[in-house]
């Protein structure tokens, strides 16, 4: 039964992974960049939500309201003043600057905050520790409704790239931004206006991590690699995907802590790196060319 | 091709040199100039006045000086990884810690300190062959995150060593079998050997076929392999001497500072340190990591005791240089003067006939 359990906590755990990659995955898929400071700016509305708690005695679901809004606000800056500049620069350049980002926001928030960890836990009365009991397994209230937040998010993502003109706009930027804009679509506007989707997401997630846990200045680092290896274990750019691969990520995670003390995070990034190394052997690529002297690609 | 008058495009420039190098009369390929040639020999009276210096300088001095030959070393190698083959790391910690760790732990069982230092360098660029075989599939920012994977793993499993113990960590004891004096100077040489070394390494790699088929790459991969770059090999080449290179830096590191806390070592700073050194210096140039190391040591001896603040400070320098400069000072300084100091490129020539008769 303890296996069984570990599975669904692994599954519970996949739906906030999928919920912090979705607006990674957003981006990757629009904007073909991969934003490293994802997990810092994430990290930014926790801070955020937590302040608002703590001085105003909001509550992080109305603190939420105004996180929202204000990263959406924050995504269409941050694309206006260095994403954009940064892609038109080169293929790198958006890695560079938005590695000097996260630099720059950790530290930052090191000494607005200072080294303590903090947490919303406080602020949400029983929901962080409350559960219902399903024939002997216990699904705690909270990553229930982070999982159902991230399906809703991600289904919601989906629907509008399918069925709205903003999402049409934002399709036909992603497959070729020059011919978009000769047919009349502004590129420059359509991609702002994905990096605030993207940002409100990474607020959403933000929040839903201090509930959850606690966060530290620098917890931004991990959670962009949680955000990236949930990315690329479910297919790099694919909505559904994303949510796969956070439940296989969650999964691996709580597995691996099974096995041993430190295996939670072993665990994920192993699965990362043996999904990658099947990928490119079905891919049908030599991955030992280096042996059998296989001629470059 | 027959020497014409007609101006060169550079299409026909890149196919007389593809044949041997046949130009026009007046014009001709410069692959030295004689500033060159004296900035080389000046570059070799330099490093020799480096290597006596511990006869003038104090203890804190050498000590300085060894940081800043650890410093240049991963300066040099991130920006021929970035600069030249056009990869992204923020996980080459991975190495700078996984270095470290091999001296620790070849020390432990019985190797002289010093050799060990060399022999972890040597492991872990064995170590990156096999890594760089599926870690180079990934393009662009995916290699960037997908290092910062292997390091983050690198970390993890050291940890799980008993020999380390966790982020406690261990020390290398075996280095007190030396007086402090002792181990200063061979630290010192040690670390200026391995910096000029990779220095002269990586200058005539660059101006060998490989730098050609490097620039090639970074300017469009799938160009360069239409004329028949071979680009997995060429990527592999520099990633795993660069996986050699930042092995050395932090098993150097661990010499000066004796300590291993795996934390310390695998910590994504250094990558955040060798970002800065090589978008200020100029990326992609051969002389920009090493004005970028020098810059970035200037800045740490001055305000490294501000702790957060001076991190603040060098990421917002990055982000502006990145957006604004984004080929560093020493491009910069280049087309100001257009000067080439230590020219790894190939430059046309064209001697205009009135200067040539006046």
């Amino acid at each position: 039964m303890s296996w069984v359990n570990q599975i669904l906590q692994g599954v519970l755990l996949g739906g906030y992974y999928a919920l912090l990659a979705c607006g990674l995955s957003f981006m990757f898929g629009v904007m073909r960049i991969i934003n490293l400071a994802h997990g810092s700016l994430a990290v930014v509305a926790a801070y955020g939500v937590f302040a608002l708690a703590d001085r105003f005695d909001l509550h992080p679901f109305l603190g939420l309201l105004v996180a929202v809004p204000v990263m959406g606000g924050v995504g269409w800056l941050l694309h206006r003043l260095m994403l954009e500049r940064s892609t038109r620069a080169g293929e790198l350049v958006p890695i560079l600057t938005t590695f000097g980002l996260a630099v720059v926001v950790d530290n930052t928030l090191f000494t607005a905050f200072g080294a303590d960890t903090r947490s919303l836990a406080p602020y949400i009365d029983t929901l962080a520790y409350d559960g219902i009991e399903v024939g002997g397994l216990t699904v705690g209230h909270l990553p229930l409704l982070t999982f159902i937040v991230a399906v809703l998010l991600l289904g919601g993502l989906h629907l509008m790239l399918g069925h709205s003109a903003l999402g049409r706009r934002i399709r036909a930027v992603a497959d070729d931004p020059a011919t978009a804009q000769l047919v009349g679509v502004n590129s420059a506007a359509v991609n702002a206006a994905a990096a605030a989707i993207a940002m409100a997401t990474v607020g959403i997630a933000g929040v839903f991590l201090a509930m959850r846990a606690t966060v530290d200045p620098y917890a931004g680092a991990p959670q962009l690699i949680f955000a990236f290896e949930a990315v690329m274990i479910g297919g790099a750019g694919s909505l559904w995907g994303t949510l796969a691969g956070g439940i296989a990520l969650g999964v691996a995670q709580s597995l691996g802590a099974r096995i041993h003390t430190q295996g939670f995070l072993i665990a994920g990034h192993v699965l990362f790196l043996v999904v990658l190394l099947v990928r490119l052997m079905l891919a049908g690529r030599p991955i030992l060319s280096f042996l059998n002297r296989a001629p470059a690609r | 091709m027959t020497p014409s008058s007609q101006p060169l495009s550079p299409l026909s420039m890149t196919k007389a040199y593809g044949a041997g190098a046949v130009l026009a009369a007046n014009r001709r390929i410069e692959r030295w100039t004689s500033i060159s040639r004296w900035s080389i020999a000046g570059v070799l009276v330099g490093q020799a006045c480096l290597a006596l210096a511990p006869l003038v300088l104090d203890a804190g001095a050498i000590d300085r000086l060894t940081a800043l030959f650890i410093y240049g070393i991963l300066a040099l190698m991130w920006n021929a990884l970035a600069g030249y083959a056009g990869l992204v790391s923020v996980g080459h910690q991975a190495f700078f810690g996984l270095g470290a760790y091999a001296a620790v732990r070849l020390a432990d069982a019985g190797i002289n300190p010093y050799a060990a230092l060399l022999l972890a360098a040597v492991l872990v660029a064995l170590l990156s062959v096999p890594l760089s075989s599926f870690m180079l599939r990934l393009r662009g920012g995916e290699f960037a995150i997908g290092m910062w994977v292997v390091a983050a793993l690198a970390h993890l499993l050291v940890n799980l060593d008993n020999l380390v113990q966790g982020e406690t960590g261990t020390s290398l004891i075996a280095l007190q079998q030396y007086d402090s004096g002792q181990r200063r100077l061979t630290t010192y040489w040690l670390a200026l050997a391995l910096m000029a070394g990779l220095a002269w390494c990586v200058f005539v790699l660059l101006r060998s076929r490989v730098g050609s088929a490097l620039q090639a790459i970074r300017d469009s991969e799938e160009a360069a392999a239409s004329v028949g770059v071979r680009v997995h090999e060429t990527k592999r080449l520099i990633f795993v001497l660069s996986a050699f290179g930042c092995a050395a830096a932090g098993a150097l590191w661990l010499a000066t500072a004796v300590t291993f806390q795996p934390k310390t070592y695998f910590s994504v700073q250094w990558t955040a340190y060798m970002l800065f050194m090589v978008l200020v210096g100029g990326i992609g140039t051969y002389e920009g990591p090493i004005i970028g190391a020098v810059i970035f040591f200037t800045i740490e001896t001055l305000f490294g005791a501000t702790g957060v603040y001076y991190l603040i400070g060098l990421g917002v320098v990055a982000v502006v240089f990145a957006l604004a400069a984004p080929r560093g000072l020493w491009s910069a300084f280049e087309a100001r003067f257009g000067l080439q100091l230590l020219p790894v490129g190939y430059r046309l020539r064209v001697d205009s006939p009135d200067r040539a008769s006046g």
